[in-house]
């Protein structure tokens, strides 16, 4: 992108090169009053004509009243991290205009609802009044829906003067409105009727335009949450207990939205999967232990709060090797934090959640796509290890829209672990017990509830057992188990997913990351190695770490362990599992709420890079 | 640990070929004398009698001593022993597992009346099939006698002083959760702990038993209303309980009016026979009545308090398959490969 630095002779905003397919827009509106389904409708649209777009809610801890802010990044090159500069912004909120004027760069556009009554100071951006109020009123619509209106005349008007196709938006709104055509048409006609406001009243002075592409092939537009979800139901997901909590609520709702249209049973046509709502993560976990113990594919999830609550069940899960899985949608804490704010600052407790010896294992998808693929490989680890899997997402994978690859049907039939029926009991050559390591690998077999063969049974606890489950206080007893309770795990790393590595010939470097912060990542490298920053990248996916993790951190002088979290828990994990690491481990933490950028990780390594030339 | 038993042949054995051995646990840990040893062995009694096969029994306890006991009979039933007060949580997640189990699940006070309250009411109200026994005897006996929150007000324990507080009471908290099996019995009284068992094993829904079962070492002083000698002079039964098995023929006569009849789901019989009161255990105000005069009558009411057999399970809140979930093969659990381009299709 060039910018034309001279002066403009009408004073009103630059005069630049046309900027095609990359740029970033925000919308500020008030929270409540509807305006996710305009923003959507613009990204939707935008995805459709084939340019990458990504859109980020940043929204506040309130159902109505308090400023929010939506971004979307149009970038032809598929960057679709959050960006900090703002080139185009529409500003439906007066209450943070000033501010959002001011972060505008030179040359940007200013979209604004006309009853907003604030000077506009700059002189150096365009400028474009929309007649909010005067459109809503002319349309007759029921005051019920006005508000919701309101916000489909910026959807015309922004269509309008970057060149949005607006047989997409239609699309959109189809989309959006499940076909419903009476809330289609009434959108619909506001968008229509502001597109047409505009081209008779508006006249286009600035620089950014959107041009059909052919980007997006091969994409589709998803939320973590309902990638979860789905892949969960792919899984075998047979019981789902939850309470609700921001963000991970909508991973359990999608989840009771869609057993009835994938989970018919095809012999019967009942369901073969249990949603219920809990009182409380407490119980939540409670029950999934049960259903893992009883045989069922189990899960809840939950945030950061609610996992505290679940520790002391996790804990009895992993010492009575209760395969389940835990969705844990990260939001920033401590405490009630800031729960509409993203991090990744629950790993260190999911990993070693419970007192007393406990280590977890824990999965980290690094895509919307990986969210559906861990939703069903977590259970085939679970049962197959016999302990909790604790899958790590967060807020901006779990509430935002993503462009991300289709979902892949599971590439391997389930694997349902050690688990031992009448006939296997009775086919059993040497004694069964339900402690008792037959195979020498750490994993035991187990039987479940309703097992007719008299020696099926065995009672299950928290309390120290021999290898036939029977209370036992015998030091050698406790030693034993516990050891094998860490080999079962450490022994079978291999079964987790393995590290994503990319490398650079020559790069002495490197950076590694996890989950959500991949997009920012990606770009970040791109950006220093055209800067000369020769560095490998490796994205973790599960801990504990894989055998290609502790070699490719003893390959590099130093590695930049980039996270959302202040103790950059991840970097501290990694110094704890491999030897002599610290002094090449160091971490890099972001941790203000927002979702990471490409130009923090540029700077930070660029600046620590400067201390060792 | 669960070899099947061998039988001599003098053993008396039930209908389904079981002998009573078949039917106990491993030897109690708890102190000689304690109210839930006698539990125990009337649950063992009730499933033998029932003709239960043990392996269609789960067993679930939360922490304390009474949590302990699930250890002490039916050691061919699967069980779980929770964490403290969260029993409620385990057995409703587990018994999805296979919703044709018999569950029992023991609690103490210590248990379901203080960290499990909230579970418990939850598991009540939600009507989980579930036996839910709360073998109560007011104070804490792992940890050495502190109060619990069923304790009388103004009992005196040694170290602990005088407690200030009002007692909570479980059949209580019970009814007004909308528990479907409300039964108040004493350890100190076999014989109805035992139909009382039968009669819960039988409901079609959440049947609560608050037991008084005391605690031989902490809380059985006279003065006290847990204890053996307070139970045996305050008793007072509602009505004199039998259960009759589906099928099998009433073999007492009674004088016309002298009895009430109650019908569990499973077609067994539940018969009351009138005592002193004229109790009706369908009338849930009336159960409430009958509760609030013991307590201020300062009398242990036993019996069963209200029953309700009308109310659906939380199992059949859910269209489930016929078969156990827990049998469930991968073929009905994940759907078939062409739905995928279906679910892509539905993203945008």
């Amino acid at each position: 992108m060039t910018i034309d630095n001279r002066a403009n002779n009408s004073g009103n905003g630059k005069i630049m090169e046309p900027v095609i397919n990359n740029f970033n827009v925000t919308v500020a509106t008030v929270n409540g009053s509807g305006s996710q389904t305009s923003n959507l409708t613009l990204m939707r649209a935008l995805f459709k004509m084939g340019i990458p777009v990504s859109g980020k809610n940043l929204f506040p801890s309130n159902i109505q009243g308090l400023p929010t802010w939506y971004t979307i990044r149009i970038n032809e090159d598929g960057f679709l991290a959050r960006c900090e500069r703002q080139e185009i912004c529409v500003a439906m909120n007066s209450a943070t205009l000033i501010k959002d004027m001011e972060g505008l760069v030179e040359g940007g556009v200013l979209f604004f609802d006309d009853s907003i009554k604030i000077p506009i100071s700059r002189t150096d951006i365009h400028q474009y009044p929309m007649p909010v109020n005067k459109m809503v009123r002319d349309s007759n619509a029921p005051t019920s829906l006005r508000d919701y209106l309101a916000n489909m005349v910026y959807v015309g008007i922004v269509a309008n003067i970057l060149g949005i196709d607006m047989n997409n938006i239609y699309q959109a709104l189809e989309f959006h409105f499940k076909g419903k055509q009476k809330p289609i048409e009434l959108n619909w006609s506001m968008v229509s009727n502001a597109y047409d406001w505009a081209t008779g009243n508006l006249h286009k002075e600035d620089s950014y335009f959107v041009k059909p592409s052919n980007k997006t092939t091969g994409y589709i537009m998803a939320d973590g949450n309902t990638a979860a979800a789905l892949g969960a139901l792919y899984g075998g997901l047979q019981f789902a207990a939850w309470y609700p909590i921001t963000p991970a609520t909508s991973l359990a709702e999608t989840i009771n939205e869609f057993v009835p249209v994938f989970r018919k049973d095809p012999i019967s046509g009942k369901n073969t999967c249990v949603v219920l709502q809990a009182e409380d993560e407490l119980a939540a976990i409670g029950m999934v232990v049960g259903a893992g113990w009883s045989g069922l594919r189990a899960m809840t999830s939950t945030s950061g709060p609610g996992l505290s609550l679940m520790v002391e069940y996790v804990g009895l899960a992993y010492f009575s090797e209760v395969p389940l899985v835990i969705w844990d949608i990260q939001r920033i804490g401590p405490s009630t934090g800031l729960p509409t704010r993203t991090s990744q600052g629950d790993l260190r407790l999911a990993h070693f959640m419970g007192h007393g010896d406990a280590k977890h294992v824990i999965l980290l998808p690094g895509s919307v796509t990986e969210c559906f693929e861990f939703g069903w490989k977590a259970f085939d680890i679970a049962e197959r290890l016999q302990t909790p899997v604790i899958v790590l997402s967060d807020l901006d994978f779990g509430m935002n829209q993503w462009m991300t690859k289709p979902f892949e049907y599971p590439d391997k039939p389930m694997d349902r672990g050690k688990v031992l029926w009448e006939e296997d009991l009775q086919k059993m050559e040497s004694k069964w017990g339900r402690y008792l390591d037959l195979d020498g690998d750490g994993i035991t077999y187990r039987t479940l509830p309703g097992n007719k063969a008299p020696n099926a049974a065995y009672f299950a606890r928290g309390t120290g057992h021999d290898e036939f489950a029977n209370y036992s206080e015998q030091p050698g007893d406790w030693e034993k188990n516990l050891l094998r309770l860490g080999r079962k795990i450490d022994n079978n790393v291999a079964l987790l997913p393995k590290p994503i590595i990319k490398t650079t010939n020559g790069a002495k470097i490197s950076v590694i990351s996890y989950g959500s912060t991949d997009m920012a990542i990606e770009e970040a490298m791109a950006i220093l190695l055209k800067n000369g920053l020769k560095i490998d990248h490796l994205r973790i996916r599960s801990l504990p770490a894989a055998s290609e993790t502790i070699d490719f951190v003893n390959d590099h002088e130093r590695n930049y362990v980039v996270e959302l979290n202040r103790d950059g828990q991840l970097q501290q994990i990694l110094c704890l599992e491999i030897r002599d690491s610290s002094k090449n481990l160091i971490s890099l933490s972001y941790l203000d709420g927002l979702p990471l950028t490409a130009q923090w990780v540029v700077n930070q390594i660029t600046a620590k890079e400067d201390e060792h030339k | 640990m669960t070899e099947q038993s061998s039988q001599t042949p003098r053993m008396q054995v039930n209908l389904v070929g079981l002998s009573k051995n078949d039917y106990r646990g491993n030897p109690s840990s708890l102190c000689q004398g304690c109210g839930h040893n006698s539990i125990s062995s009337q649950i063992i009694a009730a499933c033998f009698e029932m003709n239960i096969i043990p392996e269609n029994v789960v067993k679930f306890s939360g922490i304390g001593c009474s949590s302990k006991s699930p250890f002490y009979f039916l050691n061919r039933s699967f069980g779980f022993n929770g964490l403290h007060g969260r029993m409620p949580s385990l057995a409703t997640g587990a018994m999805f597992g296979n919703i044709y189990l018999k569950g029992i699940g023991v609690s103490g006070d210590g248990d379901t009346a203080s960290i499990g309250m909230g579970q418990f009411k939850h598991i009540v109200r939600r009507n989980v099939p579930l036996v839910y026994i709360v073998e109560n005897n007011g104070v804490y006996g792992l940890t050495k006698g502190q109060f619990s929150a069923t304790a009388d007000e103004g009992l005196e324990l040694k170290k602990q002083g005088t407690n200030p507080y009002l007692p909570v009471d479980i059949a209580w908290e019970a009814l007004v959760s909308h528990a479907t099996f409300v039964a108040r019995s004493f350890a100190g009284d076999p014989k109805q702990v035992k139909e009382l068992i039968k009669a819960a094993l039988s409901h079609n829904g959440i049947a609560v038993l608050d037991i008084i079962s005391p605690c031989v070492t902490f809380n059985n002083q006279d003065t006290t209303s847990h204890s053996y000698s307070w139970g045996r002079e305050h008793e007072v039964a509602l009505h004199d309980l039998s259960f009759v098995p589906y099928a099998e023929e009433i073999l007492v006569d009674y004088e016309d009016g002298q009895i009430k009849e109650v019908t569990m789901h499973d077609g067994s019989m539940v018969i009351l026979k009138k005592l002193e009161r004229d109790h009706d255990p369908k009338n849930r105000a009336e159960a409430m009545r009958v509760l609030e005069e013991s307590n201020k009558d300062c009398c242990l009411i036993t019996g069963l308090i209200y029953i309700d057999e009308n109310q659906p399970t939380l199992f059949e809140l859910y269209n489930l398959p016929d078969e156990p979930l827990n049998r469930l093969t991968e073929d009905r659990l994940r759907p078939p490969r062409e739905t995928i381009d279906i679910v892509n299709q539905m993203m945008f």
